[in-house]
This record gives structure tokens, sequence and C-alpha cells, in this order.
């Protein structure tokens, strides 16, 4: 019998035949390039920012500085853009009723739907992350990297790093693919969806600067795309690092949750 | 133990705030039926159609296909297949796609079924061209071969030949009548009133979102009855002969001229030829008119006619 896998197959099968789908992964591409070959024809260096001072000495430094540069709105947006569409694009295209009229029975449609918008999520955010870091070594080498700590760590313990802190930095990247898909659903509309995602990304990071309101700092989503530090420490710092697992899920849970309700009981009416 | 009906409503209600677009729905459709869902634009055909397929949930009433309950998961389904409004598909992947994506969803061996139904809608050399550079009668069609991918038992189509040209509406009747041949309990809801004529066996009429007759088609006309035509060289004087001769009914102006009216007997028919010639009207055409199903129609979702005729009045003078 069909069933969420089949569904998944086909997601990203559609995935794969839409421009939007290019668009989020060629900027995940671009990006990287385009900043190693400014810092290859200025020869500065973004000093005001982690691992900033580093991007000379070692191609390591390069991918975790993009890291938090894209944090603000580029990879948010990049996941909002195929996230915030793979309900709404249904509606778009009015195919809700043919799909529902299948063998395979919503919720299973929907979890399809959340595994592809999450794996396009993934995708991006790694390809983004070994395009930055092999351009990185190709400009600047594949030396030893200095931890936030202060401690020289080798290039191979510091290529494992990277990858650590990828892999830490895709929780919040996931609970932004389910609000994206919360607002896909609800909104019923592509781009109502992906502003209304970037724009809720972009809130939780003016709440996290305005005044007062420090004590929330720690609970805010775009807290957690800074997370991955933990593990650019000696020793490994799991703190914040365990914190990003519990704050991104608890955004992220509820969202999926009443995205499936919403999924499951609209009503395919009227066009 | 017989096989439950393949689709049985009881009560089925729908209300959109103040709207009541399917007002408590009762219909049985029986094994090997062409069932004709007739009802003009708004009678609340299509909201139905979508209660029988699970797209939306009803606020009363109920729903069984061959005895299952489709609000309660797509196994209800199973034999089941149809579109409500135009069949709609991804326009970036290509038609065949568009049916191996839809067969993957169905399981049961489907997707060995692609090619079958291609030929049977007669879209194998379109199969590969995307579903966004087809016109609406090609999507029609795919929608029809998508649904026989499911080797349904059942198909529920709606208004399956709208916007097709005269041709198209031709192949898709041939097309329907060719898969009730195989054995295909089929719904068809329509406007079209040739349509169903011309496929179904038993119709059900809705007006206001109620179905105003449930029955065989054959009934419908006897229960008519025979109306008769008359024309003469004094369409006033015979109205006035008609309204006071025992025996004659429902009186009205005739499309295209004369006078059409129902009659107790041809005794009574009789009777008023003679009180014609005695007033003085000349007779020009007296004969019996069997009950077209679109006077059966109009009779039924437009009451005593007073609407009919305000429509035809309002399409002449938009003709003027």
């Amino acid at each position: 019998m069909p069933g969420t896998l089949t569904v998944y197959r086909w997601e990203l099968r559609k995935l794969r035949a839409q421009k939007r789908t290019y668009l989020g992964l060629g900027a995940a591409v671009a990006v990287p390039l385009i900043f190693v070959t400014a810092l290859a024809i200025r020869n500065g260096e973004p000093r005001d920012v982690a691992f900033g001072r580093y991007v000379h000495d070692t191609g390591l430094a390069v991918p975790l500085v993009l890291l938090l540069f894209g944090s603000v709105w580029l990879f948010p947006l990049i996941t909002a853009l195929v996230a915030g569409d793979i309900v709404a694009a249904e509606d778009r295209d009015r195919t809700l009723k043919t799909i529902f009229t299948r063998s395979v029975e919503r919720q299973q449609v929907f979890a399809g739907k959340a595994l592809a918008a999450g794996t396009y999520a993934v995708a991006a955010i790694l390809l983004s992350g070994v395009v930055a870091l092999l351009a990185g070594i190709v400009a600047s080498g594949y030396s030893p990297i200095v931890t936030l700590s202060g401690t020289r760590v080798s290039a191979s313990h510091g290529l494992v790093l990277v990858g650590a802190s990828l892999a830490v930095y895709l929780l919040p990247i996931l609970a932004v693919a389910s609000i994206g898909l919360l607002f896909s659903t609800v909104f019923r509309n592509s781009a109502a969806a992906i502003v209304g995602t970037l724009m809720f990304s972009l809130l939780l990071q003016l709440i996290g600067i305005l005044p007062g309101l420090g004590g929330l700092q720690p609970y805010l989503l775009s807290t957690q795309f800074q997370d991955w530090q933990g593990f650019l420490r000696v020793p490994v710092d799991w703190a914040p690092i365990l914190r990003a697992l519990w704050v991104c899920s608890l955004y992220a849970l509820p969202a999926l949750a009443v995205a499936l309700v919403a999924f499951l009981r609209r009503d395919v009416a009227g066009e | 133990m017989p096989e439950a009906a393949p689709i049985e409503v009881r009560g089925l209600l729908k209300r959109y705030g103040k709207l009541t677009a399917v007002d408590r729905v009762d219909l049985t459709v029986e094994h090997g039926d062409v069932f004709g869902y007739l009802g003009p634009n708004g009678a609340g055909k299509t909201t139905s159609l979508r209660m029988m397929l699970g797209l939306i949930r009803p606020d009363a009433g109920s729903v069984r296909l061959f005895g299952r309950d489709p609000q309660l998961g797509v196994a209800a389904l199973e034999g089941v297949a149809g579109f409500v409004e135009a069949p709609a598909f991804y326009p970036y992947l290509s038609g065949r796609e568009n049916l191996r994506l839809c067969a993957a969803l169905d399981g049961d061996g489907a997707a060995s079924r692609i090619d079958e139904v291609l030929d049977v809608v007669e879209m194998r050399d379109r199969g590969k061209d995307r579903v966004g550079g087809y016109s609406h009668g090609m999507r029609q069609r795919l929608g029809i071969a998508a649904a026989l991918l499911r080797h349904p038992r059942l198909l529920l189509l709606d208004e399956p030949a709208t916007g097709l040209d005269p041709g198209g509406m031709r192949d898709m009747r041939e097309l329907i009548r060719d898969l009730a041949e195989r054995g295909i309990t089929v719904l068809l809801s329509s406007h079209l009133l040739v349509e169903v004529e011309e496929l179904c066996n038993r119709v059900a009429i809705v007006r206001r979102g109620g179905v105003v007759y449930e029955g065989a088609l054959a009934e419908l006309r006897e229960r008519a009855g025979v109306s008769y035509r008359l024309r003469t060289g004094e369409d006033e004087r015979a109205r006035r002969v008609c309204a006071a001769q025992p025996g004659i009914e429902d009186v009205c102006e005739a499309p295209g001229g004369g006078l059409l009216f129902r009659a107790a007997g041809e005794g009574a028919v009789g009777e008023l030829s003679l009180a014609l010639a005695e007033s003085g009207a000349p007779v020009l055409e007296l004969s019996p008119r069997q009950a077209s199903l679109e006077d059966l129609f109009f009779q039924l979702t437009e009451g005593d006619g007073r609407a009919r005729k305000e429509r035809m009045a309002a399409a002449a003078e938009e003709l003027a």
C-alpha cells in the first residue's frame, strides 16, 4: 500500500521539477562563492564576526562565518521558499482534490510534505556549507583553526567541528521549515507563507535586540542559530547545543501539530 | 449478502453561513446506473460531490460508498474514482508523470495501467507534454484517465463536458457510454440536459440544494405526461377558449409561438377543437407533444414557469 514514503518520493520529484527549488539551492551555492571571491579581491576580513579574523588563515573559518551571516535572512529565506510553498502550491494548482481522492490518508500526505520540506532545507544548508568549505580551502588553505576558547585545533579536528556545527545549525533551520509549513497550510498562499516565515524570523531577531527583553534571549529561535558555537569551545560547551535541541522543538512541534490538524480538517471546497 | 449500493446519501446538509448549499439530500445510486445529477448552476451539485468524495465535511447527514463512509478515510474510496469541477494536475509535470504520481498514490498495480488508460482517452501521443500546455479538453480527458487508473467500479464525474467544443462533448459522451457498458456505475453531475437524456437511466434533479425528483428518467417522463401544442390564427381568443374548457389546464405560451396545454384525455382535446371552431378561431395545428427533459427540468427547477418566461424574455432582449 502506498504511504508516507511514496508521497515523500513524489514530493521530492515535484521539487526537482520546480524553478523555486533551484533558486534556493542556487543562492545556497552562489553566496559562499561570492563571499570567498570578495575576500580574495579585497583582501579584508569581517573582524566583528566570530572567526572573521581567520578567514585568510584557514578555509575552515569560511563556512562558520557564513553560518552567522546567513542566519539573519538568507537561510531562513531559502528554507521558506520551499516550506512556505509546499502546501500552498496545492491550493494554487487546485491539486489537493486530486491527491485526497487517491489511496493515501491525509496525514500521510502531510508527513510526506513535511519530510520533503525538511530534506530540502537540510540539503540547502549542507550544500552551502560544503561549497563554503571547499571555496574557503581553495582560497585560504586547509589549516588549523583557533577556537573561541583561543586554543588551536588541527585542520582535521576543525573539519569535524565544522560538520558538527552545521548539524546543530540544522535544528533552527528545521524549526523555520516547520513554521513555513504551518503558514503554507493556514495561509493557502505561497507568497504570504514565504514572507510570513521570513518576517517571523526577523521579528524574533528584533525582539532579541530590544532593551529589557534580555531574559527572552535564550528562548528565541534566532538565538539558536548561534548555539553551534558550543562545539567551537574547548572543552565543548554542551549547554547551548542541548538548549537548541529543546527550544527548537518548542517552536517546531507545535507548528507541525497545528499545521497537521489544519490539514486534516480542511474542506477542499470553492475554487 | 448483497453488496451495498454504490452511493447511498441520507439527509446530507451543508451550510456556508446563511446559505444552505446542500439541503438534506437523499439519493441512492444502484449498481450499473448511469445516474444523472441534474440541476442549474449553483444548485449544490458540486458541493454534494465533494462530500461524497470526502473532500468536505457535511454539517449533517451521511454518505456511504459501497457501505463505507468517506469521512473516515480513503479506504472508503476503494473502487471509487472521479473528479469535481475541472480535473487538476501539476502543470510543471507531463501528463504521463501526473498519471505516474496518481498511480503511485493508488498502489495496487495502477502504474501498469497508464498506457492502457492513455489509450482509452486517446492521449498516448501527448502524454510526454507538460500539463501546463494542455487545452481544457485534454485536461478533462486526462482527468478521466487518472480516474480509470483506479480500476473503478464507481465513477463520479462533475460536469465532464463543460468547456469542451461540440466534438469534444460528443467524444466525452461516447467515452462515458463505453465505460458504463463495461459495467462501471456512473454518477454524472451535469447541467447539460442533452447529455443526461442521452446517457442516464436514472436522475436526481436538484433545486436550491434540495432534490426535487429522484427516479428513472422514463418514470419522470411518464409522470409529466403528454402536452399539446395549439397554433391558431388568433391566439388570444384561443387562450380564452382553452381557459374555459373543462379538462384543459396549464395553458401557456409555447416557444416559437402558439400555446401549450395539458389535457385530461383525448376526449377533452376533441371537445376543445369543437369549441375553437365554434368560437371562430382557425386551428392551424393541434398536436400531441411528449414532454422533453428540458420541459420537466424547468418545471421542477423553476416551478410554475414564470422564471423560465422571464429568462427567455431576457435572452430575447439580449439578442435584440
